[in-house]
């Protein structure tokens, strides 16, 4: 079967959505998601989205703008961020004007809390500039943005798996998808297509992501022979649930709640006196890490604690009440009077496919475009968050560049029609048989076993902390995955909602890329925001003040670099 | 570690000669892991032909809710400590929507109704170039309705919806609610006409099975009271 839509968004998270809202002004827009599009875990973000809005108190674009940078540690690309800066009042505007139920203060602005890393006056101490609905602003956000999609008529195809897009002559000619509903492969064909195809958190053990969050659109494009940037940049978030990795949002320390080791000590007194838990999250993880690893974790367990008590059960009832309802229902622990057990938990990918600020992607990392192929959020590699990224900046980013490749691809309906090049059949026929390949293979391997394998290694070797004998470790580890990935099993024959097969393709795409996360770590041999190589602890801005480019050719992984684009802000010392 | 025998519906649509079945597995169980977890080792070490939907494992993205002993609850959430008997544990789908295949209902029909009550924001008056304002007391008129994250349990639990298939429901008045209740909406009269009909508000017969199903604690049965009222005393 073939379906046609002038613009295929490939993802239904924020990024997606907020781009065939703009798409679906003019052209004809189909969103293709492997789940039903409020069930994408943009919804699960709970803190805010920043914009210097200055609702509570004074605040500036370009506070927010230097914040980004200095938490990018220096690696994010100036240019963009200005625009991620300058879009977010705009774009937050636009949110409420369509019915986001944000919190409010008491004259009925939209209401803005501390988060890490946001500061006034270029460092002096945290600033009111995330703008919230509760512990609950991703799930509005979400719900907003699907709301208007569905008044706006785009076309959804929920529990549509994508497994290739559809590339020849530069051009892309759409995708080719599995349909686990109808219980069969399809391919779509568009003149454009924007991926919002979001994180891959599943590669770690421990991690706040979905189940869903396996990069499928990094190894999509991987496959295809395009460049993924920056792959080994990945934030651990500091508070993820001891043994469960769910998020408790830096929202909880935005109104006050304390990190403290087994010793009683508010511990990040000696890490970073100035914004003590409100640093960047690098930071604040490594923190937590050390004192674990110092023998300082709760009764030499691997956590520490959050501690929310003393904010009283009111505050915690009106602005953290979805943290309280899944302590108390997943781990037991009601919050209002015991501290919760956290340790650093696998959270969000800065890299990703490189895109321009305009959303089109580059086949080279650096400036060659496939015509008509976009890309937008955490999927995506601008780069505004560099080396680290600011929380309430990835909503903002999903948002405001979803918001801008809508905008291109309309221009570049405008400007060129919607008569679509050819769909290549021998390209469709081979992606098909690709996955009908899976299902025949007879060897004894379980996916299970297999990713459960991956996730411990990555998360061993792979996380906060890094060195080189653990990174080859992981990197043999990770090639030999792949070899006997060569021999699984997959009991479901069907087509029918075959998610034993789907599972299968999402564990292709993350061994595709976990080997690129693991080699670039290896590769960068210094220190820089979230990748921290404990035998290169400094960072170098001679050799390394540039973004990695990795193709995979034949095989092989080939590396490039860009340079980082410095426009207004100077590489200095990052304190906090 | 307990032993726990999980009884899951079966059902394969491709496999004519396959009735819907219940099959038992035996499954090693921590006290404190949740259904969810239970479900996944069948998938990962039994049986990968098990089909269920899942996702965020921590009760805000929707996808799992199901019938776990008698009652609606999403599996991500349910917590084996808290069934009488933890190591008998009966999983199937949601009551009273086509199945699709094992624990997968047909959701269409579900969101269709949801899309007919406009669940959008009307509001004709050109916006200020800032936000519109809207105060604490507004914004937390609606805030309950806000919570909800469209899984399902509510409107499958409705003795009203199983008699009935054509009543909206209780997810997607609750959405009603949700945006009529919203100070900056206009769109009140445009979505009247659905909900003033013996599928619309009328047919709740206030059973409160939406309230006891919800995962979130929403009132549900209160806020579409509150629909009733405002179309009884026409404040619209």
């Amino acid at each position: 079967m073939i379906i046609k839509h002038d613009v295929v968004i490939v993802g239904a998270g924020l990024a997606g959505l907020r781009a065939a809202l703009e798409a679906s002004r003019n052209y004809d827009v189909a969103v293709v998601s492997k789940l039903f599009p409020t069930r994408s875990h943009s919804g699960a973000a709970q803190g805010g989205i920043a914009a210097s809005l200055g609702n509570v108190e004074e605040d500036h674009i370009d506070w927010h703008f230097f914040d980004t940078v200095k938490g990018s540690d220096y690696l994010g690309d100036q240019d963009a961020i200005e625009y991620l800066v300058n879009d977010a009042h705009p774009a937050i505007y636009e949110l409420e004007h369509m019915g986001c139920p944000f919190s409010r203060t008491p004259e009925g602005k939209i209401n803005q809390r501390k988060f890490g890393g946001h500061t006034k006056n270029y460092g002096e101490g945290p600033v009111l500039r995330a703008c919230f609905a509760a512990d609950r602003t991703g799930h509005m956000i979400l719900h907003t943005l699907y709301d208007q999609c569905v008044k706006n008529n785009v076309r959804f195809y929920s529990e549509f798996y994508v497994t290739d897009i559809i590339v020849k002559d530069n051009i892309i000619r759409g995708i080719t998808a599995y349909d686990m509903e109808g219980g069969e492969y399809v391919a779509m064909h568009a003149k454009t297509v924007m991926f919002g195809t979001g994180g891959y958190g599943r590669a770690f053990k421990i991690t706040s992501n979905a189940h869903a969050n396996t990069g499928d659109g990094l190894g999509v494009v991987l496959r295809a022979g395009l460049a993924l940037e920056d792959l080994e940049f990945v934030q651990f978030h500091p508070t993820g649930v001891y043994k469960y990795g769910i998020l408790v949002s830096e929202g909880a320390r935005g109104e006050g709640a304390y990190l403290i080791n087994n010793d009683g000590e508010r511990f990040m007194e000696k890490y970073a006196p100035k914004l003590m838990e409100l640093a960047p999250r690098d930071l604040t993880s490594r923190s937590i890490q050390t004192e674990i690893d110092e023998g300082r974790g709760i009764n030499g367990e691997n956590c520490v604690h959050l501690d929310l008590r003393h904010l009283g059960e009111a505050k915690i009832n009106e602005r953290l009440p979805e943290i309280r309802s899944f302590c108390r229902k997943i781990i037991g622990i009601d919050p209002v009077e015991e501290p919760i057990p956290i340790e650093p938990t696998a959270h969000y990918s800065m890299g990703g496919i490189p895109v321009n600020v305009d959303g089109e992607v580059l086949a080279d990392g650096k400036s060659q475009k496939v015509e008509g192929f976009y890309a937008a959020g955490e999927c995506s590699c601008v780069s505004v968050h560099g080396a680290n990224r600011l929380g309430t900046n990835s909503l903002l980013e999903a948002v405001v560049f979803g918001r801008r490749a809508g905008k291109t691809m309309v221009k570049f309906l405008n400007a060129k029609g919607v008569d679509k090049a050819d769909l290549p059949e021998d390209q469709v026929k081979a992606s098909f048989d690709r996955i009908e390949g899976f299902k025949t293979r007879t060897g004894e391997e379980k996916v299970g076993t297999i990713r459960k394998e991956l996730q411990q290694v990555m998360m061993t070797k792979v996380g906060v902390y890094r060195e080189e004998k653990g990174l080859k470790e992981a990197l043999e580890k990770v090639r030999s995955l792949e070899k006997r990935f060569e021999k699984i099993k997959i009991d479901d024959k069907g087509m029918k909602f075959n998610t034993d097969l789907t599972e299968a393709l999402e564990l292709d795409n993350l061994l595709q890329f976990a080997e690129l996360i693991v080699s670039g770590a290896l590769n960068r041999q210094e220190s820089r925001g979230a990748q921290y190589r404990r035998d290169f602890p400094k960072r170098d801005d001679v050799n390394w003040l540039k973004h990695t480019i990795a193709v995979k050719k034949d095989g092989k992984i080939q590396y490039d670099y860009k340079p980082v684009v410095i426009t207004k802000f100077q590489p200095q010392e990052r304190k906090y | 570690m307990i032993q726990v025998k999980v009884k899951v519906y079966r059902f394969n649509p491709e496999n004519d000669q396959q009735k819907p079945r219940f099959e038992t597995y035996t499954v090693e169980a921590d006290p404190k892991d949740k259904v969810l977890d239970l479900l996944h080792r069948i998938k990962w070490e039994q049986d990968g032909t098990l089909a269920f939907r899942r996702s965020c494992a921590h009760g805000i993205c929707g996808s799992c809710a199901m019938k776990i002993n008698g009652a609606n609850m999403l599996a991500c959430e349910a917590n084996l400590k808290n069934f009488k008997d933890p190591t008998n544990i009966i999983v199937e789908p949601l009551q009273s929507l086509p199945i699709i295949k094992d624990l997968v209902v047909d959701l269409k029909d579900f969101f269709k109704k949801y899309e007919i009550v406009k669940p959008y924001l009307i509001n004709k008056t050109p916006p200020p170039t800032k936000e519109r304002f809207q105060s604490p007391e507004d914004r937390q008129l609606i805030d309950e309705a806000t919570w909800c994250i469209q899984c399902a349990s509510c409107s499958t639990s409705c003795p009203s919806n199983w008699k009935n298939p054509n009543f909206l429901g209780p997810a997607a008045l609750l959405k009603s609610y949700r945006y009529n209740f919203d100070s900056r909406d206009e769109g009140t009269a445009e979505r009247i006409h659905v909900l003033d009909t013996n599928d619309g508000v009328w047919r709740c017969h206030t059973i409160f099975n939406c309230v006891e199903a919800c995962p979130k604690d929403i009132n549900i049965t209160w806020h579409i009271s509150q629909l009733k009222k405002k179309l009884v005393s026409r404040e619209y």
